[in-house]
């Protein structure tokens, strides 16, 4: 079994790069079935978030994901190379784990990345791309995620995109009463943003999306105003604070809207929140006075000031992710004998079933006693002999030559397997 | 007496200038637990000098013009203090404090200055004229220091610094905003009301002759750019860049006006 990953995260690539390779929620089926047909790709499963695009595959030989990845999104590769890492066997193995644990999030031990690896994998797996090897994988890297949010207090002080979001603009405003806030799009995460932002005494809400009843919905569980997204121009110059979190392609936000808001607002600043990938607000509006535009990167150097606490969590969190690592190691290695323990058995099985029958004409009129004897005595016999070579098979998995042993034993018992070797 | 006072206030002024060097460094500086206790203290030995020098009889003296520089030092530790207990922020005492002190080393030099003013202007008017003017002058200034804190605190985060020093400690935009602003609208009328209580001297004393004084021309420009920065402010919403550009104007202006003649009116001087 070979695991392979290859992406891109929010250290790797700049957002301006990332916003090129987001996999939209619509297109993500597609983007797995493309990757799947890949050759020698087994099973395979694409988590894309605003942080983070990443393909996982499980294969025979191992396949070319490197080469997938331009191919897929029309991308020159030699812009992509530089900003791609790729991790395997082992090394991807603790990379999904980590991420599933929040380890390699943006904000370290915010809880939003376990929902979206677990989204990630159930639309893989209704398609059936995931269906052994990672389902195995996922599932442990879910139980890692379990452990080390109950073990550690990495999660406890949640620092999110949201608070550091608060803190920007208490830095902008001061105090946030009276202050107005607008909700482009409605994504969890805006929606953590605005429940942080009432928190922070925030004056008013407003909401608006394309789909005008989730606005609605929002306005009511908020107490805020929704307002129909053709009008989103017209009044987003209410609003201090914006906060977008859209699926739109292109700038929502440019230059001419900041200077028509600005003229509204007797120039009174305005704060811009784009958490969106790609990004829905133009970085030409920065330029203008009293216009404040943040991006979800930025959000990370403020959210680094705020994580020294953490620190110390993180280093145990790591620990326990390597431990689990090694743990998952040595399963998946002595899962890559049981087709071989399986044939074993069923081959003396079949040599055991076999005797009994050819002898039982020679015995002629027997008690049903006699043969359960018969029976116990030759299924004895046939566990008592293989019970050192599987365990040896089995303790094997962890020695350096596991391989040769594995290899010895389905010689010397003549086992014509179609299933794979284990892993070098 | 007075004098030592001042000497004593100078010293503890001393502790406000080393804050203020520090902090333009960069560390956080040690200093800011007794900085605020010594600079306190300094204004009170300062405000027991303004009042034993007034018990002295509000003569027009040589020394008279350095009680003008001592009492806008006075003014401006006054300020600092208003805006330290409404917004609890020190950061003005970066420009506040080498100001204060280089103004008290003034006042408190040994006089040499020989010119007197002419005999028979109204002592009461000029106090009054030059006190109005002083408390518009230390609101302009604080108006001013405000916008180019504004400039900083908008550059900083743009640049979306929020690392350490004394730079990410500056209040909130809004606040320094605030602070400005009010400033400006509370300096205007004593600066107008100065300016006009001047011009009944001078008009009373010299005619219209008093217009050829550079000194006053500088302060009716300056006076004009201060409206200006206020209309702008209040009609437009002016801040950042443009105000503080504005602002910095009318204080070179200012301080123009102040400096002219060494201080004293043109025809006032033999």
């Amino acid at each position: 079994m070979n695991f392979q990953l290859i992406g891109v995260n929010h250290n790797s690539a700049p957002v301006e790069v990332r916003e090129r390779l987001a996999i939209p929620e619509t297109r993500l089926p597609d983007a797995i079935r493309s990757l799947v047909q890949q050759p020698g790709v087994e099973e395979g499963m694409v988590l894309s978030t605003c942080n983070r695009v990443e393909l996982l595959t499980s294969s025979n030989q191992g396949s070319d994901l490197r080469g997938f990845l331009p191919l897929y999104f029309g991308v020159n590769p030699d812009t992509l190379n530089s900003h791609i890492y790729e991790f395997k066997q082992r090394d991807a193995v603790r990379h999904v784990f980590r991420v599933a644990s929040s380890l390699d999030s943006m904000v370290v031990g915010e809880p939003q990345i376990l929902g979206q690896v677990k989204e990630a994998y159930a639309v893989a797996r209704g398609l059936g791309a995931v269906h052994s090897a990672l389902d195995v994988l996922l599932s442990r890297a879910f139980a890692v995620a379990k452990r080390v949010r109950t073990e550690t207090a990495i999660g406890s002080s949640s620092v999110s995109i949201a608070s550091v979001a608060v803190q920007l603009a208490q830095k902008i405003f001061g105090s946030l009463n009276q202050k107005t806030v607008y909700m482009v799009g409605a994504g969890k995460m805006a929606e953590l943003a605005a429940r942080r932002l009432m928190a922070g005494g925030v004056g008013k809400i407003l909401f608006s999306n394309r789909t005008h009843e989730r606005a609605l919905q929002l306005s009511e569980a908020f107490g805020g105003d929704a307002v129909p997204f053709d009008q989103l121009h017209e009044t987003a110059d209410r609003a201090d604070i914006v906060l977008t979190s859209t699926g739109a392609t292109g700038f929502l936000f440019r230059r001419e809207h900041g200077e028509r808001f600005l003229a509204r607002r007797r120039n009174s600043p305005m704060f811009f929140i784009d958490i969106s990938v790609p990004r829905n607000v133009d970085p030409e509006m920065a330029r203008l006075d009293g216009m404040f535009v943040y991006y979800i990167d930025d959000l990370q150097a403020v959210a680094a000031g705020n994580t020294a606490e953490r620190q110390k969590e993180a280093a145990r969190a790591e620990e326990i992710v390597e431990h689990e690592v090694e743990r998952f190691t040595v399963r998946i290695k002595s899962l890559a004998v049981v087709p071989t323990i399986l044939s074993l058995q069923e081959q003396c099985e079949t040599i055991r079933q076999a005797e009994i029958d050819r002898i039982r004409g020679k015995l002629g009129a027997i008690t049903p006693d006699q043969e359960a004897a018969i029976d116990a005595l030759t299924r004895g016999i046939v566990n008592k002999l293989l019970h050192t070579p599987i365990t040896t098979l089995k303790s094997s998995t962890t020695e350096p030559e596991a391989a040769t042993i594995h290899d010895i034993i389905r010689r010397i018992f003549n086992l014509n397997l179609n299933n794979k070797r284990p892993n070098k | 007496m007075p004098l030592f006072w001042l000497r004593v206030a100078l010293c503890l002024y001393g502790v406000g200038l080393v804050y203020a060097v520090v902090s333009l460094w960069g560390g956080r500086p040690a200093l800011t637990r007794i900085m605020l206790p010594a600079v306190g203290l300094g204004a009170i030995f300062h405000l027991v000098a303004i009042v034993e020098y007034g018990m002295l009889g509000a003569v027009v003296t040589p020394s008279f013009l350095h009680q003008g520089e001592s009492l806008l030092a006075f003014l401006l530790m006054a300020f600092f203090f208003v805006v330290y207990f409404r917004y609890k922020t020190a950061s003005p005492g970066v420009a506040v404090f080498p100001v204060v002190f280089l103004l008290t080393v003034f006042a408190s030099a040994p006089s040499t200055l020989l010119i007197s003013p002419s005999p028979g202007v109204s002592n009461r008017w000029i106090i009054i004229h030059v006190g109005l003017i002083l408390v518009g002058y230390s609101a302009l200034f604080f108006s001013f220091f405000a916008s180019i804190l504004y400039l900083v605190q908008e550059r900083n985060l743009k640049a979306k610094l929020t690392g350490g020093g004394f730079w990410s400690r500056l209040p909130a935009l809004a606040i320094i905003d605030e602070i400005g602003y009010k400033c400006l609208v509370f300096g205007f009328p004593f600066m107008t009301l100065g300016l006009i209580a001047g011009s009944i001297v001078a008009e009373a004393r010299f005619g219209s002759r008093y217009f050829d004084d550079p000194k006053i021309l500088l302060s009716i420009l300056m006076w004009v750019v201060y409206m200006v920065l206020l209309y702008t402010r209040w009609s437009a919403g002016w801040r950042g860049r443009r105000a503080a550009y504005l602002a910095a104007f009318a204080f070179a202006a200012a301080v123009l006006a102040w400096s002219v003649n060494t201080g004293w009116h043109r025809f006032i001087a033999p």
